[in-house]
Order: structure tokens, then sequence, then C-alpha cells
């Protein structure tokens, strides 16, 4: 049997174990069994991923009479594909297997289960498809599901106006991509991706097309501006789903757009190089700002997923770059830094996820001013919680690290490039990574300090218990892979190398023969780093350290009350809070970026009543975006409105002037 | 070249700097004391501290987790495996290739991400008011470092340091306006890392102005030795970044013989000994900021360094 209809024969899985939600959904077994039978699907997916992947088989594809009359749907599994459907599998089966213990604490386990597996369908259905109608189709699918999924707690207004928001962006970024797909079918009027891409087309339909993907694969991605939902929406979802649209969706339109820019379209000028790299630096530094300012828990999770799409863009840009400048290799670095982040991004991001939902499921709180202390109480927890906040912050010796040190350094390689304009943006992009990379260690010091550490705010935090085994057990097996893959990234990097060598023309040195497992991206000369030594050396100089000062020194402890400079104070609201910790970044960036608002009543001296202190922080999105957008959009239906109660000739006369100016566009037209 | 000259010769390295590191914190404070006329503590003072720290009893808060008592020595291995990872005699060490400038700096990062979760595990005020501070300053101080890199790295045309070394050692590279700005840059990075005045002040437990100290506050006995040590270590180290990015002559980049290594060991103490005598002198020449101040100083630091590579990239003459 071909891969792809293995493939295939995994989303039918995917779906059944919707259909099995729905029958079973009011059953106690409804639970483990649905989520038991979607990991065993999804580990088969990965598994196949991995084949195809490492095995570098070569694509296959496979026509089903369905869909259109005429036009059937078209599947393919190439490399591309694979290493998406790993991704996308990888964070399906660990995040099924969290769900087995999580999801028992379900309230509606009937808005949940039916649509878990056809979710998961969708998404692997959209890095099959290989016609623009099959694609368009599952990415409506993927939407809807997620939005079904994002609205399962209905009953709170927050989450319903969540799901509206979704919902309306959603179908903005798919009507850009029907455009983009209309733009590009245009000269030979067939919907399959091989035609469009060998038909080829006019420099300004190839541009639009690009802008158009751009911004519709942008908005599911989650690119600055078009990220407005997601921080809305993500937190919204129970959280394995949370997991699920924050890791692995947002990977599939990074995966949309690589299809169509760079492997339907594949010929562009170097500009597109440039837009794509602008906006992944805004995205980077934006999205980390934000994320710094929240305190529920979870939407500081999806903002920084928004920081992370913003450094996988930059690769991109950078690949498309390159490419279009005729340098094969350093695309290829480019492109496998992207690559790389993505990866590391769905795991440690649906880590993080799963803890969250684990300090949520123990504690009933996603407000960080009211967690604390959860490293006595979730020990376990704790533990890979803070493997994927050094992941995420970019700390060596973890994967965070090795993917943006690739990105950095391809960034050093861009001087080569000739045009003018990437060399003024792209140092200016570089020291926008350099800031989003510093700020994330910031963001994620703030969540795990006020999370786990300091004393708990509220007695829900201090009477939180360990989550059970199933979700245990999956974050654990991500925060190894989070080590591994830190430490040997020279596997990961070969895997790659079908992928690279598709859509860059090159791929990067084979790492496997370089000496001591290091990672040589370019050459020994120019850079190298090696996650396993930095890694035995930290272990081994700490671990030395301790063992001779306790030897040769004291080993004595003694406990006793905080010192806090002689005056403890036992209220734990003296101590710092998210909102006091990321003060002082507020105060530096805020102001600009975010008009930051912040008014203190202070009672005078003498006066009995409390003090007031209040703070507004707005996504300036919303500000200057999309706030004047919806006023727009009420003023002119309130205008609109008076058309509703017109006279029956009035109608008639407008029919009449419609059809005239349209006979008019059209001879203007010809 | 055999095992057994370069082992001994990385080990050489590793344990050196450890070894001189409080003796450059102690030339610092006396020349600070001698420019203050006072008589000021003797040099090897801060030895005898870390010795008294590590003798005396842990006081551990009650409600301290595992990461307050684990911190310590995570902060301590990574700024040694860092401070390792840089040329200082010579280059080309056994493990120069495992990490380049920017693994350096990121190794920085990791020791830093550990200290402010120390500071916040108490769940004092102090801490957290020190963790915050220091995760603000380091949000700019960490990119303008990796805009020096990146400045230096497009020079050299390479991140290892070992290779930077060597370059500019033989003198070809010349002055360059944007190896200035990077050098400009660094330095105030480097003040502002260390904790010196005017971003912080190490000599003071006045507590509204002070960050490194606020984050420590807690610890005692051998957890504050070992994190003293630390910190001093870090102060070498940037002078080690200074002296091997600005100054690497004298190291032995060749052959290495034994004449070769010693002058590198000599020329290298010698470096130190200068960057340890005209810290106080700046140190004393300025007043300590105010925190919100900070943000002006350091980011003058990253305009600095964008401004190099920005330079870099436009021309390759800068």
């Amino acid at each position: 049997m071909p891969e792809v209809t293995i493939g295939l024969w995994c989303i039918a899985g995917f779906l059944g174990t919707g259909v099995l939600g729905a029958v079973l959904g009011r059953h106690a077994v409804a639970t483990p069994l649905v989520y038991g039978t979607a990991m065993c699907v999804a580990l088969a997916a990965v598994l196949l991923a991995l084949e195809v992947l490492l095995g570098a088989a070569p694509a296959t594809s496979l026509v089903l009479p369905i869909g259109l009359p005429g036009l059937g749907a078209h599947f393919r599994l190439d490399a591309l594909a694979a290493f998406f459907m790993l991704v996308v599998n990888f964070g399906a089966a660990a995040a099924s297997l969290y769900a087995i213990g999580y999801g028992r604490h379900e309230k509606a386990p009937l808005r949940v289960l039916p649509f878990y597996g056809p979710f998961l369908a969708a998404m692997n259905l959209v890095l099959l498809a290989a016609d623009a109608f099959t694609f368009l189709l599952s990415w409506e699918l993927m939407s809807l599901a997620s939005w079904t999924l994002v609205v399962s707690n209905h009953r709170q207004s927050a989450n319903i106006r969540a799901g509206f928001i979704y919902l309306l962006m959603a179908s903005f970024g798919t009507l850009c991509l029907l455009l983009t797909f209309g733009l590009l079918s245009n000269a030979t009027g067939d919907f399959t991706f091989e035609r469009m891409r060998a038909a080829g087309s006019s420099e300004t339909v190839v541009a639009m097309a690009t802008l158009l993907a751009l911004v519709g694969a942008g908005s599911k991605a989650g690119l600055v501006p078009l990220h407005v939902w997601l921080p809305l929406a993500h937190p919204a979802a129970p959280s394995h789903v949370s997991a699920l649209l924050s890791g692995v969706m947002t990977k599939v339109g990074v995966y949309g757009f690589m299809r169509i820019v760079f492997d339907v379209i594949g010929d562009l000028s170097p500009w597109a190089g440039l837009v794509v790299v602008v906006a992944g630096g805004a995205t980077a530094v934006l999205g980390v700002l934000y994320a710094v300012m929240q305190r529920d828990l979870k939407r500081l999770l999806a903002y920084s997923t928004v920081e992370n799409i913003g450094i996988i863009f930059i690769g991109l840009g950078l690949a498309l770059a390159f490419r279009a400048d005729g340098q094969a290799p350093a695309a290829a670095l480019a492109l496998t830094a992207a690559l790389f982040h993505v990866l590391n991004h769905s795991v440690f991001k649906s880590l993080l996820f799963f803890g969250a939902g684990a300090v949520q499921s123990a504690t009933g709180e996603r407000d960080m001013e009211k967690l604390g202390g959860l490293v006595h109480r979730m020990p376990q927890t704790a533990v890979v919680f803070l493997i994927g906040c050094m992941s995420i912050a970019a700390l060596p010796p973890l994967n965070g690290f090795v993917s943006e040190w690739m990105t950095f350094q391809a960034i050093l390689l861009s001087p080569q490039l000739t045009p003018w304009g990437l060399k003024f943006a792209v140092p200016a992009v570089g020291a926008m990574l350099a800031l989003a990379a510093a700020l994330a260690g910031a963001c994620f010091v703030k969540a795990f300090g006020v999370v786990f550490l300091s004393r708990p705010r509220s007695p829900a935090a201090a009477n939180a218990t360990e989550v059970d085994g199933f979700a245990l057990t999956a974050m654990l097996m991500l925060a190894w892979v989070c080590v591994v893959a830190g430490t040997l990234p020279g596997f990961v990097i070969d895997a790659l190398h079908p992928v690279t060598r598709a859509l860059a023309g090159s791929a990067l040195p084979t790492q496997a023969g370089v000496p001591w497992l290091s990672i040589v991206p370019i050459a020994e000369s120019r850079s190298s780093y090696n996650g396993l030594i930095v890694f035995f050396f930290l272990i081994a100089s700490g671990s030395m350290t301790a063992l001779v000062v306790h030897r040769l020194a004291s080993r004595r402890t003694r406990k006793s009350p905080a010192w806090d400079c002689g005056y403890p104070l036992d209220s734990p609201i003296t101590q710092y809070s998210s909102a006091s910790f990321a003060m002082p970044i507020r105060r530096v960036f805020g102001t600009v970026v975010f008009g930051v608002h912040e008014t203190v009543d202070m009672p005078r001296p003498g006066e009995m009543r409390a003090g007031h202190y209040r703070l507004r922080v707005r996504d300036p999105a919303w500000r200057y975006l999309y706030g004047p957008l919806a006023r727009l959009v009420l003023r002119s239906a309130h205008k609109l409105n008076r058309l509703q109660f017109l006279t029956i000739r009035r109608y008639l006369a407008l029919v009449f002037a419609a059809l005239i100016v349209l006979m008019l566009v059209v001879a203007a037209w010809r | 070249m055999a095992l057994t000259i370069d082992l001994p010769l990385q080990l050489l390295q590793i344990t050196f700097l450890l070894a001189i590191a409080p003796l450059i914190v102690g030339i610092t404070r006396k020349v600070r004391a001698r420019l203050l006329c006072r008589r000021g503590p003797p040099l090897v003072q801060p030895y005898l501290d870390i010795w008294k720290l590590m003798h005396k009893d842990a006081v551990v808060a009650d409600n301290a987790s595992w990461v307050y008592r684990r911190a310590p020595y995570m902060i301590f291995a990574a700024t040694w495996v860092a401070a390792g990872l840089i040329p200082t005699y010579a280059t080309g060490l056994l493990f120069s290739w495992s990490a380049d400038l920017i693994a350096v700096i990121a190794l920085l990062g990791t020791a830093r991400f550990a200290l402010a979760l120390a500071g916040m595990d108490v769940g004092t005020a102090f801490g957290g008011i020190g963790s915050s501070r220091e995760m603000m300053i380091a949000s700019l101080a960490e990119p303008a470092m990796l805009l020096i890199s990146f400045a230096v790295a497009l020079i050299a045309g390479t991140t290892q340091l070992s290779a930077i070394a060597s370059l500019f050692s033989t003198g070809d590279v010349g002055v360059r306006v944007s190896l200035g700005l990077a050098l400009l840059a660094l330095i105030v990075v480097g003040i502002a890392e260390n904790a010196r005045i005017p971003v912080d002040n190490p000599a003071t437990h006045l507590e509204l102005t002070m960050v490194h100290e606020a984050m420590i506050l807690e610890y005692s006995g051998r957890h504050l030795a070992v994190i003293e040590a630390a910190a001093q270590l870090k102060l070498v180290l940037y002078f080690s970044l200074i002296a091997c990015l600005f100054a690497p002559f004298g190291m032995a980049t060749g052959e290495k013989t034994a004449l070769a290594l010693v002058v590198g060991l000599v020329t290298f103490v010698l470096k130190l000994v200068v960057l340890a005598v005209l810290l106080p002198i700046a140190e004393t020449t300025v007043a300590k900021m105010r925190v919100f101040r900070y943000p002006a100083f350091v980011g003058s630091a990253f305009a600095a360094a964008a401004l190099a590579v920005f330079l870099r990239f436009v021309s390759r003459g800068f």
C-alpha cells in the first residue's frame, strides 16, 4: 500500500474516534476509549511520517473520485507533508495521552469527544491535500472542528466571544487563501497543485498571491496583526485542545504558507522574503511583549505562541530571500532553522499548555495572581514545566536554543544578500529577534516564578494536588524530547534533509558524521555548537561543585523563617505578583507599544478609604486596527439599515441602478 | 594534537579562571577604597570571605523549595562553563568549538534564569523586586550582547571565539568604527550585567536601589559562597571577553610551545589587572542611577551595537 493511502486510513481512524465519541459520549468509558484510540492512530501516523522522512521515500499520490465533478480529490505525501505530519501527530499523540487523565474532569464530554477526532483528521487532511479544493475544504473543516472545541465551555460569555472572533478571522483567512488559489490557477483553470506549479504566473500575480497567502495562512498561524483571535481562543478550549491549537494547528498554518509559497509558487523575487522577514520580526517582538503583560497563564502561553511563530517566519523569510538570491546552502540553513523551530515549538508549547492544564485542574485557576507555591504541591509538574520554560526561553542545553542559534547563524549569513532592502531590514530583524529572545526569558521567569515558586496567593493554590499519571507521563515524554532534541540536534537536522532539498534546492552538510556529535551548519571554521558537551559540562561542574562544597566545607542546613531584610511580612499579597513582575518592562516598552493606562487613587493622610490602582493594557491591534474597523462596520451597517425600509419603487430603482453600474464596470474592464 | 597536552591546557584554563576571580575582585575593591581615601580590605579578602561562608551553616527559609537549593550550583555551573569557553591565554583549546559566542551569551542567560527564579522562590518582596529588575535589565542587555556578537562575527566571518581571537590578534583587521561601537556597548553591558555602578551597587544593601543583592538576600552559608564565586567569575568572564575580542595580543594562537603559553598567561593576567584597575576608576567618577534611568543607559548599548551591525551590513569598510 502506498504511504499516502496509509495516511488516509489514519485520517479515517481519527474520524472513527469522532463517531465513537458521539455514540458513547455519555458513558464513562468514552473518554479513555476515544483518547486511547486517537493516541494509537496518531502514533501510527507518526511512524508513517518517520518512515517517509527518514527513508527518503519518493512522494506518493492518490486521486479519489470524490469532491468536485471532474476534479476528484488529490492527495500527496511528500517530505514536507511528512515532516508536518510528524509534528501534528506527535503533538496529537501526546495530547491524547494527556487527555486520558485530564478528560475525566470534563463536565460535558459530549461537547468535546465527537469533535476531537475530526479536528485531528482535518489537520492531517490539510497536509495531504494536493489540490486547492481539497485543501480549502480540509482547512475549513479544521477551523470548524477547532471552533466547536473552543466554544465547548459555552457557559462563559468570554468563550462565546472568543469563538465568534475566531470564526471571523478563520473565514477571513480562508477567503484570502481562496483568492490565492484563484490567482494561481488563473492561467489554466486547473486546481491541482501540480498543474499550478507547472503553469507559472506573471510577476504581479505571483506577488499578489504571495501576499494573500501570507495573510491567509498567517491568520491561522498568528502573525501580527492577525493574531487577535489566538490569545482569546486558545485559552478557552480544554487544555489538551489548547495545546493542539497552539502547538500544532498554528504549525498547519505555517505548512499552508510553505506549501503555497515555497512549493506551488516556487520562483519569487527577493522582495517576498523581505516582507516575510519583517512580518516575522514584528510578530516576534510584539508577541512576547504582550505575553509578558498577561496575568492569565494560558493567555500568556498563547501570546508566546505568537512570538514563536514570528521566529519561524523570520527563518522562512530568510530562506525565501536566500533562495531568490541563488544562495541555496544559506537558504537550506534558514529553512532548517525554521523547521527545527516548528518541531521544537510544537513540543514545548504542548508541554507548557499541559502544565497549565494541570495547574488549572488542580486549583481551578488560570489567573497567576491567585497561584503560587505549586512547586511544593505539584513537584513533578513543576519539574517538567521548568524544562518547558527553559526550552522556550532558548536556554542551552535545551532544544529551543538550537533552533534560535541556527536562525542567528542564518542572519549572520545575510550580508551576502544583494538586494538593498534586505541589507537594511535584516539587521533590524536580527535586533528584534535578539530582543524577543531576551524578553522570552523574562516572560518565562515570570510564568514559572509566579505560578510555581513563591508563596500561595489563594487557598486553592495552597491545597492543590498533583495531577494523574497519564498527564504526567505525557508531560514527561515531551520534556524528554526537549532535552534530547537539544543535546542531539544533529539527528533532527539530518532528518530534515529531504524537506530542505526539495524546497531550498540544497541541504545542510550531514551532521551524523561530525565528531563528538556537534552541529556544524556551514563549516567548522564558521560556527559549531555541541549541546551534548554543554549539557554534560553543566551537569558535571554543577554536581562536582556541590559535592566538593558538601564534602570539604559545610553541609549543615538550618530551617528558619524568611529573612526579608528583617521585616518578613506574612500576607502573601506582599510578594511580587504577575503584574508587579512585569511592571519594569511595562514601564520601558509599554507606554509606547501598549498605550498602558495606569490610574492610582491614593487616599490622603487621614482619609479612611481604601486606595485603588487600576491598570489597563490593551493590545494595540485592537486599538488601532480592529476597533476602528468594527466601528466602521457598525456605522455603515447602521446607515445601510435604512435600506430595509424602502418602498417597492425605490427597490426597483436600486436594482436598476446596480445593473447599470455593473454593466458600466464590465464595459470599462473590456 | 595529543589529548595529553590538550586536556591539561583546557583544565588549566578553567581552574585558573576560578582561582584568579576572587583576586580580581579584591583588586577592584582595593583600588576603589584607595580612590575613596580608605585603606580597604586586603587583596585576599574575597578568598577569605568565600572560605568563611563555605564553613557556615546554610540558613534556608522554611518555604524554600529545591529550586532555591539547586539554583546556586546551576548559576555557578553555567557561569563557569561559559567562562571556560572564552579564550584567555590561548586559542584552539580542546573544547573551544563546543560552543560559540552566541552560546556563551545564552549560557549566561541560563545562569540569570536560575538566579531570577531563586530570587522569587521564597516569596518575599525583595526577592521579587530583584528578579523583576534583573530581567528588565537583561531584556535590554542580552540583545545588546547578541548584537555585539553579530558585529564581531560579521567582521571575523565566524562566531567561534577562538577563530575570532586568532584573527584579531594578527592585527589585520585594523581599527574599525563598528568595532569601536561594539567595544563601547560591551563595556556598558558588562557594567550592567555585573551589577556595578551606575546600574547597581555591589557594596550596598540599601533595599530599594539594589538588584543583584536583592535576589540573593535570603541566601547564606555555602549557597551564598557559591553565588558570590559565580558573580566573581562573571566579572572575570566579561574582562576576558573584552580582552579576547578587543585586545587579543599575546595569546598563544599558533603552536602551543611552553614559551607561548607562559607569555599568553602573563599577558592575560596583566590585561585582567588593567581592567580591574580601570573599572573602579570609572565607577568612582559616576553616581548610581535611578532604576528607571537604566533603560536609557543599557539601551544606548543596544543602539550602539545595532549601529555597529548595521554598518557592517551596509558596507564592508566599516
